[in-house]
């Protein structure tokens, strides 16, 4: 039985937001710090509270902590030794594996967020703007009271207009493919594959091994609590349209030029059901839009290029114990659209993500580091993830096509890593006994 | 990597000498530095001392190996294996048991699926006869790789003849001289 009265909203709900404020907070002291958590932890929505009130709830907040973070607060050392490696060392220490080198390199990551000073991020999704200003108002009133908690930087959130669905920068629909969790009481779309056990997501449930071992400790921080991978990766809009530009003649070619970088339209419609023709109905249709597999239906990549992003970060049924692998993804767009016919003006736009596993070793860091990164994956020999992969201009991208395949050289990047972490979030009552460290009456 | 060898030209045979490290530059994977590939691909030589007794079963085991294979020949895919060889061998009073794979992925990379593919297969039990093996290893992949890690002794020198092709290729090619070869049959 999965515990929703304690497990942070986000890990299993989306909330109907079109703005919010990710805030990045460093505790100078750990009172200071657990005074802090003491005021917000009533603020944050579990599952089951969130499920409830979701049509009349105007803001949601979540909360988590770097393992730096989780020491300011005055965790003990035995406490901290049990975390795993890769969390402990932090994102930053990860760079060179996770491809965050070059332009991509902590060193020019913004908002602190490379600094061992990080500690802990809140995650605000409000209705409207005008809910996000006042929680914001409320929040800095908490952090003035509460001594040495300093904010090192935040980040606003804003859907992009048209505001009908959700997608990104570049125009792609979103959030069309996730992995459901078995009891969670949400059914997959057809395609998404069976729900998957708890413990591939959240800690103290049997994964899809059936083991729940090697868990921080103690149970009662650990327990309902999950790891997230933060990346905030800005979206070079007007290099972008002018790739498309230059690789296609006509509207149509640019579109599908964009389709195979994906592997889907901009529609949402999978290339592998609409492989020659954009289709709107199929796009926004989620009893269709992924219902397919890659084996049977596309085995050379004709219609899905076997490096494009969707084929990289889900391999469906070309991919070994699939079920090891899967990530939730949560986030939201910053910064202000680029008009459809303006040329790149320079201004930091793109997704602050946040990518939710177990084990960031083997899910996050897997599929940065080999499906994203691996020049070699599926045999491909000179390319990484069109759109996150790290690209230095000279790297390719084959597009698979009867009878001669197109190869498009000196691939740019479109997008940059211009800030991440690795939190942990744990459950409400953990937030708690985190609150309560160094008290005597715990709970 | 020295400059010289050139990655995509397999009608040159290459040889490379390789840092007592195992590699050129230090490189993170996930589980540790990333060994190079070479003109023989990638690959590794773990050296482990048996349990004491154990011999025999660990010799038993190729057979564990021959019947899954033979049972699904494509059970070891993920491995993106060239070849396998098992050697015993003594040291004084000592049996050791040598494990080299030559294949065409950084082993790091994919050690998730390696280990819970050994626990299909039953190779893990070879492993679990050798000594320092960790007992949690089913729970414990860092602890898995660890050992792997540490009992892996780099080349210093790899030769390959037709070098850096991976697996696939020569299959891709073998099979298109078939399908070729039909095809001229069916020309004449
Ligand atoms: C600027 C950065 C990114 C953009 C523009 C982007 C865009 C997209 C889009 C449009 C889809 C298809 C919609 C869907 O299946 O829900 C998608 C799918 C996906 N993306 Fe990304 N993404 C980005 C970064 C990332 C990162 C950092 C990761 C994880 C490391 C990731 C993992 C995935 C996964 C797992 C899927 C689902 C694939 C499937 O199940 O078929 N993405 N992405």
């Amino acid at each position: 039985m999965l515990e929703l009265d304690d497990i942070q909203y986000i890990l299993l709900t989306r909330a109907p937001a079109l703005t919010g404020r990710y805030v990045f907070l460093s505790f100078q002291n750990p009172e200071g710090g657990r005074a802090w958590l003491a005021g917000i932890h009533e603020k944050v929505h579990s599952v089951q509270a969130a499920r409830a009130s979701i049509e009349k709830d105007n803001r949601w907040v979540s909360v988590a902590f770097t393992w730096n973070g989780l020491q300011a607060l005055g965790l003990d050392e035995a406490s901290l030794a049990t975390f795993p490696e890769e969390f402990k060392q932090g994102m930053v220490a990860r760079a060179q594996m996770l491809g965050d080198t070059g332009d991509n390199h902590p060193d020019n990551w913004i908002g602190d967020l490379a600094s061992p000073d990080l500690h802990a991020i809140v995650i605000l999704f409000a209705r409207n703007t005008a809910e996000r200003e006042r929680c914001q108002a409320e929040h800095q009133k908490l952090i003035d009271q509460c001594e040495g908690v300093k904010v090192l930087s935040s980040l606003d959130l804003d859907a992009i207009p048209p505001l009908e669905y959700s997608h990104d920068h570049f125009g792609y629909r979103d959030r069309l493919s996730q992995p459901v969790i078995e009891g969670s009481g949400e059914e997959p779309t057809p395609g998404s594959g069976a729900p998957l056990k708890a413990g591939e997501f959240i800690l103290g449930y049997p994964d899809e091994k059936d083991q729940s071992a090697n868990l921080p400790q103690p149970e009662i921080l650990s327990r309902n609590g999950s790891f997230m991978a933060y990346r905030r990766l800005q979206e070079h809009v007007g290099k972008f349209r002018d790739f498309l530009r230059e690789n296609g003649q006509t509207l149509e070619e640019q579109e599908l030029i964009a389709a195979k970088l994906m592997g889907r339209w901009r529609s949402g419609a999978p290339l592998v059901l609409a492989p020659e023709k954009d289709d709107l109905t199929l796009g926004a249709d989620p009893q269709r839009n992924n219902d397919f597999t890659y084996k049977k239906m596309d085995p050379h990549g004709y219609a899905v290029p076997l490096g494009s992003h969707i084929r990289r970060m889900n391999p469906r049924d070309t991919g070994e114990n699939m079920n090891r692998r899967r990530m939730i993804r949560r986030g939201a767009t910053y910064g202000a659209p680029l008009p459809t016919d303006a040329p790149e003006d320079g201004v930091d736009r793109g997704i602050a993500a946040f990518i939710i596993c177990a084990s960031l070793i083997r899910q996050f860091e897997f599929a940065q580091n080999v499906w994203a990164n691996d020049r070699n994956f599926h045999e491909l020999d000179n390319e990484r993830d069109p759109i996150i992969g790290n690209q230095d201009g000279t790297l390719e991208f084959t597009i698979p096509k009867r009878p001669i395949r197109k190869k498009i050289t000196g691939l740019p990047a479109f997008t940059s890593v211009r800030g991440g972490a690795y939190f942990f979030i744990p459950g409400l009552k953990a937030l708690r006994y985190l609150a309560s460290l160094g008290s005597k009456n715990i709970l | 990597m020295p400059k010289k060898i050139k990655q995509n030209d397999w009608t040159k045979p290459a040889a490379m000498a390789i840092p007592k490290e195992g590699y050129f530059e230090l490189e993170q994977g996930r589980y540790g530095p990333v060994f190079p590939k070479t003109p023989a691909c990638y690959g590794f030589t773990i050296i482990a001392k048996v349990k004491p007794g154990k011999v025999d079963t660990v010799r038993a085991y190729s057979k564990t190996i021959e019947d899954a294979v033979a049972g699904d020949p494509h059970c070891l895919a993920v491995l993106k294996l060239h070849y396998l060889r098992w050697v015993l061998f003594d040291i004084g009073k000592e049996t050791y048991f040598m494990y080299q794979g030559i294949f065409d992925t950084d082993f790091d990379k994919y050690t998730e699926d390696a280990v819970e593919l050994f626990s299909i297969t039953g190779i893990t039990t070879v492993f679990v006869n050798l000594e320092g093996f960790p007992e949690d290893w089913k729970t414990n992949t860092p602890a898995f790789v660890k050992f792997v890690r540490e009992h892996q002794r780099p080349s210093f020198l790899e030769y390959g003849e037709y070098p850096f092709v991976s697996a696939d290729e020569i299959k891709k090619a073998l099979k298109l001289k078939a399908a070729f070869s039909a095809m001229l049959d069916q020309m004449q």
